[in-house]
């Protein structure tokens, strides 16, 4: 592996810039058997709460012209079972380890927070798009002064770990969001989270989702994503990891042209286990090619009309 | 451990209205499979592969059978492979029916729940009764190759147009009254599983179910694929890809 590709975002030096996004990949022993994780830049884990959680009922997932909905409704083992089970094990990956973390309060992120504060991941990616909420049932991450205060709650309780705030794109303006999350403390943002989508079995008169309603996913919407990292990126200081839709090696670089300092590959590993992988070759090529000595000196490069 | 790869289709056959039978050359694939595995198979033009069944595992020739029928466009587009072309595949995944040496089984089917168990009745040759149930006689399959593999065949159809008339339980309650076997194995739909694994309970024989449910990444890393499950009392949501597709009777719930 060359140098090429290494990236550093803020502060935490990945080895490439290609990360598995949180609930798409596990805790990486699922891909395991395909390829050494130590292949890919980072991996964030399936979303962590503090107490373990069963989730939605099924079905959870439906298809969509080029993506997917889905509505796990963050079933996971608790914080417990991922330090003590999980996370020894990535531990021994060469792959840095970026904790997903989410709540139901503030309080409960707050707690979670100072557990992994003292754990030995790399980073902690706050997600505030969860569902259930306690505040008025809407995500944390569509109001400025809620996504504000959670973030700052969490950026208190753990002091030690870089902190990215994974961002909602269901708002009006996300700028606006990310401004508040910035100036809560975050050290990077994460955007972004799936797009709140409906479908409806015709001949039942049901929703396909037992929830009804689920996030969508996968090349659908990668122009939305690419659209908001790149107004995000104009707008905040924050290193942003941009995700949504990315599939290829081609979709990597538009999005960090857009501003994303490293990005994240999520529901295309579900249609090729090796996405991720293929992503990294394709990027250390481009590089070559391109006589990029870096990848990070794409990052922003795009130049509006 | 599975692979992913693109493997080329040796053998396809319509074998019944809407129902294709396909062979694929796949020997580092064949050599890992079980009965009751399954494949994720890409379907092209469609974002989310296709879960369906392993029918039966031939290792000496390094070959896997998937017999499945066209529900959507999805397997529609499956369906249009033919022989020579090559088929994208992730497999063997799962976890397969536990097999007992030298013991006596009973293999259940239902509809396009019936490919599943060939495989596994194969484990078993003659002391395997294999039950299985359409709705009519043009869309039963595979009875000669649970007869070519020794098994005991009882077919039946909910309109009488072929061997018993009425569901799969009455044969299996007969057979349990008279001879009962160690282990009742069923892939079907969910209210015939249910009789299957009540008739196991009452008459104190294990029973595994095969089970299905829409998927995504196959491999138990998404974990949209939920069923319910109940294991020392306790309900969990479990994962048809990965905890499954087959789980001891006992432990599923039906309701």
């Amino acid at each position: 592996m060359s140098e090429r590709l290494k990236v550093n975002i803020c502060g935490v030096e990945f080895k490439n810039p290609v990360i598995p996004a949180s609930g798409t990949y596990g805790y990486g022993r699922e891909y395991e058997s395909l390829y050494p994780l130590s292949r890919l830049g980072g991996i964030s884990v399936k979303g962590t709460t503090l107490n373990p959680r069963q989730g939605n009922q099924g079905p959870r997932v439906a298809e969509t012209p080029a993506g997917m909905l889905n509505s796990v409704g963050l079933q996971n083992g608790g914080a417990k079972k991922f330090l003590e089970y999980e996370l020894p094990n990535l531990l021994t990956k060469d792959i840095r380890v970026i904790a997903n973390i989410a709540g139901s309060s503030v309080e409960e992120c707050a707690e979670l927070a100072a557990m992994i504060n003292d754990s030995a991941v790399d980073m902690v990616e706050l997600n505030i798009s969860c569902p259930n909420v306690k505040h008025g049932g809407a995500a944390f991450g569509t109001d400025c002064t809620v996504a504000g205060a959670v973030t700052a709650a969490v950026r208190k309780a753990m002091p030690d770990k870089p902190l990215m705030v994974k961002l909602s794109p269901n708002v009006t303006s996300i700028i606006d969001i990310a401004k508040s999350v910035e100036a809560a403390g975050a050290d990077a943002l994460s955007l972004i989270n799936t797009l709140l989508g409906m479908r409806i079995d015709i001949k039942t008169r049901r929703p396909v989702l037992k929830n009804n309603v689920g996030g969508l996913s996968g090349p659908a919407v990668f122009p939305v994503a690419v659209r908001m990292v790149w107004q995000v990126a104009n707008a905040v200081k924050l290193p942003i990891v941009g995700m949504g839709g990315i599939a290829t090696w081609e979709d990597a670089v538009e999005m960090m042209m857009a501003g994303a300092s490293a990005i994240q590959v999520g529901a295309a590993i579900f249609a090729d286990p090796y996405a991720p992988v293929k992503i990294v070759d394709g990027l250390e090529k481009y590089c070559a090619d391109n006589n990029i000595a870096n990848i990070s000196e794409i990052v922003g490069t795009v130049q509006p009309w | 451990m599975y692979k992913q790869g693109r493997y080329q289709i040796i053998e396809k056959r319509a074998i019944a209205k809407g129902v294709f039978d396909i062979t694929i050359l796949c020997p580092e694939i064949a050599a890992l499979a079980e009965p009751g595995q399954f494949m994720q198979v890409a379907a092209e033009g469609f974002f989310l592969r296709r879960p369906i069944s392993i029918c039966d595992i031939d290792r000496e020739r390094g070959t896997l059978r998937m017999v499945f029928e066209v529900r959507g466009k999805g397997t529609d587009k499956i369906a249009e492979l033919n022989k020579g072309q090559l088929i994208d595949i992730m497999a063997p995944l799962g976890n397969g029916f536990t097999v007992y040496e030298g013991k006596k089984a009973v293999c259940v089917g239902g509809g396009i729940g019936t490919p599943p168990m060939l495989g596994i009745a194969k484990k078993y040759g003659a002391d395997a009764e294999v039950i299985s149930g359409f709705r009519t006689a043009g869309i039963a399959i595979l009875q000669e190759d649970f007869a070519a593999a020794g098994c005991k065949t009882t077919l039946c159809t909910d309109d009488g147009t072929a061997g018993v008339h009425g569901f799969v339980t009455e044969p299996l309650k007969a057979r349990l009254e008279t001879d009962k076997p160690d282990i009742i194995y069923a892939c079907g739909p969910a209210p015939m599983l249910k009789g299957i694994v009540e008739l196991a309970k009452q008459y104190g024989v294990k029973s595994e179910v095969s089970l299905e449910q829409r998927m995504a990444c196959g491999v138990g890393a998404c974990l949209v694929c939920v069923c319910k499950t109940v294991k020392d009392g306790e309900s969990y949501l479990s994962h048809v890809c990965k905890d499954g597709p087959v789980f001891d009777g006992e432990e599923v719930d039906f309701t």
